[in-house]
């Protein structure tokens, strides 16, 4: 790695703050340039999310809007580049309704508590080399126990509202929260058992040291904790607790102007994080198999954000919504079954490797052919087994409603 | 100013004080289950002090207890929801001065 | 442990874990009361990374803030409107006692100790070592564990069960 020490070196983001820090160390108590490095820690965090969501949220709407065959915004400005600060005025300027009967700290606190989860978890991802916040032992584990505290503010937020279609709507979500909590948390598990670490910096480190990725390794925890975490968020085709058809808006039914503002802007900074959790666990993070010595590594990290958060929208402008007891019996019986044995197969393989000494060059092209076979097989068997894969509904073309048996109103019967 | 075992063990005492309060004086069934979580900290925070702080040859005993403390606490919380869930279902009150069948 | 970093959290911690417990009796609220018990167990979460229990206080957070947490709200949810205000029995004066003779005694014996044994230093990582502890010397209670939390499981749903 030629990381060169230099100031303006801004492969590495770290440089500069570590000058910075030198003159603070010379120039003031001791304690100043740890306290100093924290806190340009959380504002670069914080003035890296911000724009990204304001950029992220135009692009989603142009974007939902090809692939719904119209435009998106154009009118404010060149190619509507200005809807995202046309939105935030408007939500500024509508009135914050606090209605008669709510529980008033509860629903003042809760739209704030919403960000938390999403920025806590960019504490521990590593954005490059060396520039991670806070570089926990346990930080697979935390990506975990971040995520669960998701469960108790979307309640404070839909049951103070003293509307009956703000609570159906919390307890929808966190029925479906918790449900989605375990295959989340099993996945992160598969990825510890080959990297024998949970620090994710540890876990980048593994996978530029053996020179792959973890995708081609566990490619059945990649797309299950992709489902599982944006289940986890509340994008759709799950997002079943704010349904605008359904049931007004869900737990934030209650909430205008700027507190509607936070939950949709924190609804993005979730996204966002779990984008960089699989980016770093995942695909590689920051490396990109010896590219990370010219273009800089968190712009690689940052490329890869960016491209699985396309996924998301592109997931989220084609599949229709799923209903809540569909969404908890895919959780409980297809993908609970599938972590399952995607980990027994993951320490069976790292088992036969580290007991039998072999050369990692031989072993792990084998171990990524052999659990891509048996993600596509599994899903597929367990799919056919459980009754959900007929051929009869896979159509080839678009059925009439009267072919599959339907009434249609007017017909003569 | 100095951070020693002595004040953890305060801490934990007091914790259990409050936890041990709520348990015994509170009308709600789910009140009660408050102080028992309350008082299971505490004594998880004292053990893991103790693990912290003195010597012995397997150090990371506290922790390991406390996990198995942890485990256990959530599925006694589980069944004694459960409990709870049935009581009202039969007796259509969750106040614990009207669940008493069983006084002299 | 006397460098300043630490100190500061400690007391920070306990503040907000001792008062939001204190909440917990005080306030009126059955709400209320539940989410000050949730902060009271991030606090003692706090609490734990203080003393270098990085994996303990991960678990701590993800189920006791978590999952236990969401069980007392479901719990909750259940109980009458009229009983959400989170009173006293008749017993409370006695409870008092009781647990202000507690405090001060298991307060007034740990003050009154010579710790003089208490010189360990922190823990490097706790992850490993309680994993192998777990699966070496403990596999035996880690079984029974999980056989614990099956007929847990398996008994809140037979006992709930409609028929």
């Amino acid at each position: 790695m030629l990381f060169l020490a230099h100031w303006w070196d801004l492969r590495d983001l770290g440089n500069p703050v570590a000058q910075f820090l030198e003159v603070l160390n010379d120039h003031g108590p001791g304690w100043l340039p740890y306290v100093a490095s924290a806190l340009i820690g959380c504002v670069a965090i914080v003035l890296f999310l911000v724009p990204s969501q304001m950029v992220i949220v135009w692009a989603e709407r142009r974007l939902i809007g090809r692939i719904q065959a119209r435009r998106g915004p154009n009118r404010t400005g060149p190619w509507g580049i200005f809807q995202t600060i046309a939105d935030t005025v408007k939500l500024l300027a509508k009135e914050a309704i606090t209605t008669r009967h709510v529980d008033r700290w509860v629903f003042w606190l809760a739209p704030i508590l919403i960000f938390i989860p999403g920025i806590l978890v960019f504490a521990v991802v590593p954005f490059g080399e060396g520039m991670v916040l806070a570089d926990l032992n346990v930080g697979v584990l935390f990506l975990a126990a971040v995520g669960s505290v998701n469960v108790i503010i979307v309640f404070m937020a839909g049951w103070s509202s003293n509307n009956k279609y703000a609570l159906l709507g919390a307890m929808r979500e966190v029925s479906m929260l918790i449900s989605y909590e375990i295959p989340q948390v099993l996945t992160l598990l598969g990825v510890v058992i080959f990297t024998n670490t949970m620090s994710l910096s540890g876990v980048v480190h593994w996978q530029d040291h053996y020179n792959t990725w973890l995708i081609f390794l566990q490619p059945l925890a990649l797309v299950i904790y992709f489902i599982s975490a944006s289940v986890e968020i509340n994008r759709s085709p799950t997002d079943i607790a704010e349904a605008e058809s359904e049931i007004v808006a869900g737990y934030h039914t209650e909430y205008s102007g700027i507190k509607f503002g936070f939950f949709y802007a924190g609804e993005y900074f979730a996204g966002f994080a779990i984008a960089a959790v699989m980016t770093a666990l995942y695909l590689g993070g920051w490396t990109f198999w010896g590219l990370e010595e010219w273009v800089p590594g968190w712009m690689i990290f940052l490329g890869k954000l960016y491209l699985l958060f396309w996924l998301f929208i592109w997931a989220r402008g084609t599949l229709p919504r799923l209903r809540a007891d569909q969404l908890m019996a895919f959780s409980w019986k297809f993908l609970l079954p599938l972590t399952l044995v995607n980990i027994f197969v993951g320490g069976l393989e790292v088992l036969l490797w580290q007991e039998n000494d072999l050369s990692a060059g031989v072993v792990l092209p084998v171990f990524a052919v052999v659990n891509v076979a048996l993600a596509v097989g599994l899903s597929v068997a367990w799919a056919r087994f459980l009754g959900h894969a007929r051929p009869d509904l896979r159509p080839r073309r678009a059925l009439l409603v009267k072919e599959l048996g339907a009434i249609v109103y007017g017909q003569e019967f | 100013m100095s951070v020693e075992l002595t004040h953890y063990l305060i801490v934990g005492a007091i914790l259990f004080s409050i936890g041990l309060y709520v348990a015994l004086a509170k009308r709600n069934v789910v009140g009660i289950l408050m102080g028992i979580e309350l008082m299971f900290n505490a004594v998880n925070l004292t053990f893991i002090a103790f693990s912290r702080f003195v010597e012995s040859p397997q150090p990371i005993n506290g922790h390991v207890f406390v996990i198995f403390i942890i485990t256990v606490a959530a599925a006694e919380a589980a069944v004694a929801l459960a409990l709870a869930m049935v009581v009202y279902r039969n007796r259509s009150t969750i106040d614990i001065d009207q669940i008493n069948l069983l006084r002299w | 442990m006397d460098d300043t970093g630490t100190v500061v959290a400690f007391w920070i911690l306990t503040i907000v874990t001792l008062g939001s417990a204190l909440s917990v009796v005080i306030v009126r609220n059955l709400l209320h009361a539940v989410l000050s018990l949730i902060l009271s167990f991030v606090g003692v979460a706090g609490l734990y990374i203080t003393l270098s229990a990085d994996f303990v206080a991960v678990a701590q957070v993800l189920i006791y803030a978590g999952a236990i947490s969401v069980l007392i709200l479901f719990a909750m949810m259940l109980t009458p409107r009229t009983a959400r205000d989170n009173a006293e029995t008749f017993l409370q004066g006695p409870a008092l006692m009781l647990a202000g003779l507690t405090a001060a005694t298991i307060a007034g014996v740990a003050a009154a100790t010579d710790w003089s044994e208490a010189t360990r230093g922190p823990f490097a990582t706790t992850a490993e070592a309680i994993g192998e502890a777990l699966l070496n010397r403990y596999v035996l209670p880690f079984e029974i564990a999980s056989v614990v939390l099956l007929v847990a499981m398996v008994g809140a749903i037979v006992l709930v069960r409609e028929d």
